[in-house]
């Protein structure tokens, strides 16, 4: 299993992000817009609610090991007075703690730094796509059938190779969430969207030796969950890293899985916010127009594609989510922005709002990365590349790449590459460069796109010239 | 306030909750609980020189737990009407289901001690006191160095109160005030941009900053970003390890903290297990998990169990003693929960954590330890870590970092991972400092459900480990 420790203290926890669906949450929306009429002269107030249903599953050795169900709800309240916002929030929507949050909200504001860039967001005539996000299935099926994906995705895991020991964690988890923003400037926008997953990790073992592999799957609905794939990637993915050994330092190319693709493109996302930039805190600040990547990369960011798990119809401000072109041919072409970061820039939202549930403010952010896809898939750009590593997973991604300052440096564990086909397992090394080198360095794009919960799209990716730490 | 914590029903009534308790039992369970919490916060931010937001909450809840034989059934709820329990104490116990007889719980309401006074309550401090604290870490920080083109700072409290009953007729609760301070900067040159960070958080209120100097934590910030802007690139390779004072405790968090955690044990998905009473790691290694520790960040009266807390030695002079345990692991041994039953909020299960996790003074002169390391890295605060705890294999990230060249701290180096395996990397610990010091407060996540910990230790030195930098560039 893995676990991390990230610092600083985290700021309040953070919840399950606003999405939409085409059909209203009109109860919330009704709720959002009477809280929000009760603005007063020289105020802007926007009302945040959110709603949801969970089931969460953990099968261990064919029994049930815990089974939770939750409805939780919430409300966030944002009111800008002379250009200056506070904030609010209360994991309750009754009526008396609706009145005492926006009091709260109202007194917090008074705190601010005048800023004439602070306000909220007014409707921009972007229409939002039509997208359906919602999958009734994820409420009608009886949690019976839900247990039972569970049950057969650990037997899987535990019968497709005799050299799986254990099954550290193996997971069925769904929720239904519906949420609705509207604002006294206007806005009123609200949505609903369904998710249920599949996750397992196995731990192989040979000897003394062991090793894990993850699998999951994920989908609006449980139609789209396949618990025998599930099994099989995650055995897979255990049992060849089995007599894995620590590589000899070198600088080779690497081929990133692209469940690795997935996760540095949301660091590299941290430095496409208009925000970061604006402020100076990101290594794309004052390069627009100019070559950051190799010609061959495009970036977008396009949450108006059902089939990302980000997809959502209006943002955390309740504008239109739209496609926003990043980088194209190399060159960077765009940022991400909110409304306040967006007027601070001198430009206008991209309707980029993110947040991380009722408990905290819209920043901007990214929902649905990808990379314009090459014509290769994984095994031609292994055969490509030749020699180097394939990196099954990282680690330390928090405290190894930094947005700011671009550097990066994290660990890994994979399969070397040796004449064009994968070879003997490697684990406990690193592998280094900055961000800047290695979007320069990218010699390969894989052309299997596949959406993964998250903020992008994976892909397999090859980048040249990274420095391997080993022995 | 007093030092004493009652049981007092400022969140439940104890003949509502028997009544709930009962509900949870009916079908033969074999343990309930009902575990309730209210918590408040503010937060205050300042970036780009101002005020940008205060922001203050609050959530409250309870969740019900019903275990039969291996199997948990949890449901949670917003509403604290005896209704609303009730209806989570029957959807908990729709999975944990034997069938046979009911039986009922009478609560035995104790008091609680803890483990540090509480002097000043956030909640009654003046918001315009907090945000006071901000400017002046700004100022401070800007006036580090002309390099110093981007501040932000963040300034944080919390009143958690926590009420737990059981079927064993547990009754006790807990109020558990935390504040917080963090600042982070960004400095420009030549070579680009640098960021640097610095946090004080303690189990304490607002007295917090009649001892800890937010100027302090704000030039400290901005000087390891401008440290950091003439650094050079970390080795590449492995290399000899000096962790200061303080800053490198994360590293027995992840190369054993976790592998100690009886539910990974349990699961047969740890280096560790079949381990207790053998030497896994250095004879010079004395490693303890104390929630004892007074204000520290990860101290606590009770854990999320209702379970006192307790100072726990997992490694004794390189021998394993003891793994850490909630209750439901330790009621499957027959033995005590060890204090660490934890959780992120009311809408979790408990789970087995650490707490304050530290290594225990060791002999040597620290700076004898850097004198005699003839080439090597020395770290003065590490960032933060992962480790898989089926392999033992785990990383950290240095967030200040020197070269050590002729036994002589040198130049400044830019942040990398390290990364090792936990039972090598223990045995490998050559010399432990005279120094001990507990380090900057962390957040640790697992399985999705964030707690706050501590970690401490001397001066020490590792004499080999894989540092992830590009040298040769």
């Amino acid at each position: 299993m893995t676990e991390q420790v990230t610092e600083p203290a985290a700021e309040p926890e953070k919840r399950t992000s606003a999405g939409s669906g085409d059909e209203p949450a009109g109860e919330l929306l009704e709720l959002a817009t009477k809280v929000a009429s009760q603005a007063r002269a020289g105020e802007q107030l926007e009302v945040y609610a959110s709603r949801g249903v969970e089931v969460d599953v953990r099968a261990y050795e064919g029994e049930i090991e815990s089974l939770s169900s939750a409805t939780s709800a919430g409300v966030g309240v944002r009111l800008v007075t002379g250009g200056r916002q506070g904030f609010a929030y209360a994991g309750s929507l009754e009526e008396a703690v609706l009145a005492e949050t926006l009091a709260e909200a109202r007194d917090n504001a008074t705190f601010a730094t005048p800023d004439e860039h602070v306000g909220l967001a007014e409707p921009d005539g972007v229409a939002p796509a039509s997208l359906d996000l919602w999958d009734e299935s994820v409420l009608s099926v009886p949690t019976a059938t839900k247990v039972a994906l569970a049950l057969e995705l650990e037997r899987r895991v535990r019968g497709v190779d005799h050299r799986v020991r254990q099954v550290a964690y193996c997971d069925y988890g769904d929720m239904a969430f519906e949420s609705a923003v509207a604002s006294s400037t206007g806005i009123a926008a609200s949505a609903r969207r369904t998710m249920c997953s599949l996750s397992v990790m196995a731990i192989a073992g040979e000897g003394a030796h062991s090793q894990t592999g993850t699998g999951f799957s994920a989908g609006r609905g449980l139609g789209s969950l396949d618990p025998a794939r599930t099994a099989v990637d995650a055995v897979e993915r255990a049992t060849r890293l089995l007599g894995a050994t620590k590589a000899k330092s070198a600088r080779l190319v690497v081929v990133l899985d692209p469940r690795v693709t997935s996760t540095l493109l949301g660091i590299v996302s941290s430095a496409l916010s208009g925000e970061a930039v604006t402020k100076g805190r990101s290594f794309f600040a004052g390069r627009m127009g100019e070559e950051v990547a190799v010609g061959a990369l495009g970036l977008v960011d396009d949450p108006t594609d059902a089939r990302a798990f980000g997809a959502s119809r209006y943002d955390a401000e309740g504008l239109a989510c739209r496609r926003n072109v990043l980088i194209e041919g190399g060159i960077l072409r765009g940022f991400v922005f909110d409304t306040v970061a967006a007027r601070r820039a001198s430009t206008s939202s991209t309707g980029s709002a993110v947040r991380g549930g009722y408990a905290s403010t819209p920043v901007a952010g990214c929902r649905a990365l990808s990379l314009s896809p090459g014509d290769l898939d994984a095994r031609r750009i292994v055969a490509e590349v030749g020699e180097g590593l394939y990196v099954q997973s990282v680690t330390g991604v928090h405290s190894g790449a930094n947005p700011v300052s671009g550097d990066f440096s994290v660990g890994a564990e994979g399969l070397m590459v040796r004449g064009g086909d994968l070879a003997e397992p490697v684990r406990e090394v690193t592998i280094a460069s900055t961000l800047q080198k290695m979007l320069q360095s990218v010699l390969h794009i894989g052309g299997d796109v596949e959406w993964l919960p998250g903020l992008a799209a994976g892909q397999t990716v090859a980048i040249g010239n990274m420095a391997l730490s080993g022995a | 306030m007093t030092d004493t914590i009652s049981s007092g029903p400022f969140l439940l009534q104890a003949s509502v909750v028997e009544r709930v308790l009962g509900v949870a039992l009916e079908h033969g369970a074999d343990f309930a609980e009902v575990f309730a919490e209210d918590r408040r916060g503010t937060s205050a931010t300042l970036d780009d020189g101002r005020i940008e937001e205060l922001s203050s909450g609050r959530d409250r809840g309870a969740g019900v737990q019903v275990v039969v034989g291996d199997t948990t059934g949890y449901a949670h709820t917003a509403e604290l009407s005896e209704a609303g329990l009730v209806a989570a104490a029957e959807a908990a116990a729709a999975v944990a289901h034997r069938g046979g007889g009911g039986r009922t719980v009478v609560l035995e309401p104790s008091d609680v001690r803890r483990q540090s006074e509480v002097a000043v309550l956030p909640e009654s401090v003046e918001k315009a006191r907090k945000i006071e604290l901000l400017l002046r870490a700004n100022e401070a920080a800007r006036s580090s160095g002309s390099a110093i083109s981007q501040v932000s700072a963040a300034y944080g409290d919390s009143r958690r109160r926590i009420f737990v009953a059981n079927s064993d007729g547990l009754l006790v609760a807990d109020d558990q005030v935390r504040s917080r301070f963090v600042v982070s900067c960004v400095a420009v040159g030549d070579t680009g941009m640098q960021s640097g960070f610095e946090s004080a958080a303690f189990t304490v209120g607002f007295e917090l900053f009649d001892v800890v100097d937010v100027e302090d934590i704000a030039t400290t910030a901005a000087r390891r970003a401008l440290v950091k802007l003439s650094a050079r690139p970390a080795p590449s390779g492995e290399v000899p390890l000096v962790l200061a004072r303080g800053g490198g405790g994360i590293l027995f968090h992840e190369a054993c903290g976790h592998g100690l955690e009886a539910d990974h044990i349990e699961k047969d998905a740890s280096v560790y297990v079949g381990q207790v009473g053998e030497q896994v790691a250095s004879p010079l290694v004395t490693l303890v998990d104390d929630g004892t520790m007074g204000p520290e960040w990860g101290s606590f009266a009770i854990d999320d169990e209702g379970h006192a807390a307790r100072r726990n030695v997992l490694i004794e002079n390189g021998v394993l003693t003891d793994y850490m345990w909630d209750l439901q692991r330790a009621r499957r041994r027959e033995r005590f929960s060890s204090g660490n039953g934890r959780r992120q909020n009311y809408r979790h299960l408990p789970m087995v954590r650490m707490t304050n996790t530290y290594l225990v003074n060791g002999e040597s002169d620290p700076d004898e330890i850097v004198a005699q390391t003839r080439q090597g890295v020395y770290v003065a605060k590490l960032g933060g870590g992962q480790v898989n705890t089926a392999t033992g294999d785990f990383v950290f990230g240095t967030a200040e970092a020197y070269l050590i060249e002729d036994g002589h701290i040198t130049e400044p180096l830019r942040d990398a991972n390290l990364i090792g395996n936990g039972p090598e990397v223990l045995r490998r610990i050559d010399a432990v400092g005279n120094d001990f010091a507990m380090g900057g407060p962390g957040t640790c996540g697992k399985d999705g459900q964030s707690v706050p910990v501590g970690t401490g230790q001397p001066t020490l030195r590792v004499t080999a480990v894989t540092i992830g930098g590009t040298a040769g560039d």
